[in-house]
């Protein structure tokens, strides 16, 4: 049931219209930072207000949607934005990944390959790759429309010199369709690879920065690298303690205070199908 | 006021215009696919389709400009009364709408800056038909190639050129809507 005291998906349709409008450009120029109005939702900022509001702009009420936070559906993030669209849209939500057609997520591509029928949108936190390089966005502007990227390289040469390999593992740079450099948000070096050539809609929304931008499917994403340190795509090495995955990405968990740890799949969907088909790890119980 | 102004809005527009915009958005991320669309009913010469693009994202932030034909009285109360969108000539616009011919020439509207390439004019070309057929595609949200019935190439051609700068194209076709962004490689 839809809380008729907002409008459909909460946001009124101006707002819509104008994030709608930030969307078709940011499609059109893949990998470009589109600014928009940003408004303040009914969350902090950090919470996730970019992704909530490009995904208002973009859910019907036929849509199934899904919330991930670092993979997970059952964090407190990802269950209150789920329930939020539940309220506002009154869409049907799910944890399936397979059964979604709107995916919000929060620095985590789900470890399923999506379909052309999906939309993934991501909550970033920083959109500007050049940021933490120069403060200025007058000048990360100037340096975008340049292409004046040596800056992000000679950051990675840093990386290099100092711990003798590429040491920046999650919010790893990439350069979509030879043009613009593009902060993939917090997701980790591992989920990279998925961002080019994808099947799905894939869009970034910045609530505090103002800035949405896009990949459309099949688009071409490079991490950027050196010849002679090619980018490699990390995890950490051992199976799922659950499922025994060795394909997907794995969070540390501490259990003990005697050093014990476990790894576990930082998608929990992933992770509970595997599971349900009759994987076993060597801590599942 | 005509009857004809008031009536051929959404009649539910919060969720009309959400259905309105997956198949444009469909259209943009998807090079060469067409799309349906519909809800709205706007007088003639306007494609049931542009009617629909237009109370989509057009309202009093966007200028629009109405391009030969379309310029008539019936769509300018029309827009005014649906969208509130303010007219302008093609050097100010957001969006245009009009057949090809009428929309000529390209060189008029804005196609952004280097710094902000978004702040450019989307075109609503109402095409006596549209087919996923004829031009060769090629570029984002295309997997290898894909095909579109375009009024002509070498406009287009030139306009992928300018990238990141250009003109975005909405084609829309009786209740049938398509796309083309700056990005699209066409042959």
């Amino acid at each position: 049931m839809t809380d008729q005291a907002y409008n459909f998906a909460y946001l009124d349709e101006q707002t819509k219209r104008m994030i709608r409008r930030a969307i078709l450009k940011g499609l059109a120029i893949p990998g470009y930072q589109v600014p928009f109005a940003s408004r303040e939702m009914p969350m902090p900022y950090g919470w996730g207000t970019g992704g909530v509001q490009v995904s208002a702009a973009v859910l019907t009420p036929d849509d199934t949607f899904k919330v991930i936070d670092q993979g997970a559906d059952d964090t407190t993030n990802a269950v209150s934005i789920r329930s939020f669209f539940e309220r506002t849209a009154g869409v049907e939500t799910t944890t399936k990944t397979s059964e979604a057609s709107v995916i919000q997520t929060r620095h985590r591509i789900p470890e399923e390959p999506l379909t052309e029928e999906q939309i993934l949108v991501y909550q970033v936190p920083i959109p500007e790759p050049l940021r933490f390089l120069e403060p200025r966005e007058s000048e990360t502007r100037k340096m975008h429309s340049l292409e004046e990227y040596g800056l992000v390289h000679v950051k990675l040469y840093e990386d290099i010199s100092r711990h003798g390999h590429i040491a920046t593992s999650y919010a790893y740079p990439v350069k979509v369709e030879a043009r613009y450099v593009m902060d993939p948000s917090p997701i980790p070096k591992f989920d990279n690879p998925k961002l080019g050539d994808m099947a799905a809609i894939q869009l970034f929304g910045a609530g505090r920065e103002q800035r949405i931008y896009a990949l459309p499917p099949y688009t071409q994403v490079v991490s950027l690298d050196f010849e002679d340190h090619p980018f490699e795509a990390s995890k950490a090495d051992h199976p799922c303690g659950l499922c025994n995955a060795t394909e997907s990405y794995l969070d540390e968990v501490i259990i003990d205070d005697q050093g014990g740890r476990m790894f576990v799949c930082s998608d929990t969907d992933y992770c509970a199908a595997r599971q349900a088909a009759g994987h076993k790890g060597k801590d599942a119980a | 006021m005509q009857a004809e102004t008031l009536s051929g809005g959404f009649a539910d527009p919060a969720l009309q215009s959400t259905h309105a915009f997956r198949s444009v958005m469909e259209a943009m991320a998807r090079p060469g696919t067409v799309q349906d669309i519909s809800g709205a009913a706007p007088p003639a010469p306007l494609s049931k389709a542009a009617g629909c693009v237009l109370l989509t994202l057009c309202d009093a932030d966007t200028p629009v400009y109405l391009a030969g034909d379309a310029d008539c009285d019936a769509v300018r109360s029309w827009l005014a009364f649906h969208t509130g969108a303010p007219l302008a000539g093609p050097s100010h616009c957001a969006f245009a709408v009009g057949p090809w011919e009428d929309l000529m020439p390209l060189s008029a509207y804005p196609i952004g800056t280097p710094e902000y390439p978004d702040r450019s004019a989307t075109l609503i070309v109402d095409c006596p038909a549209l087919t996923a057929s004829g031009a060769v595609l090629r570029g984002p949200g295309i997997k290898s190639q894909a095909a579109l019935s375009l009024p002509e190439i070498g406009a287009f051609q030139n306009n992928r050129a300018l990238f990141p700068l250009g003109l975005d194209f909405i084609l829309t076709c009786d209740d049938r809507v398509a796309a083309l962004p700056r990005s699209t490689e066409v042959s």
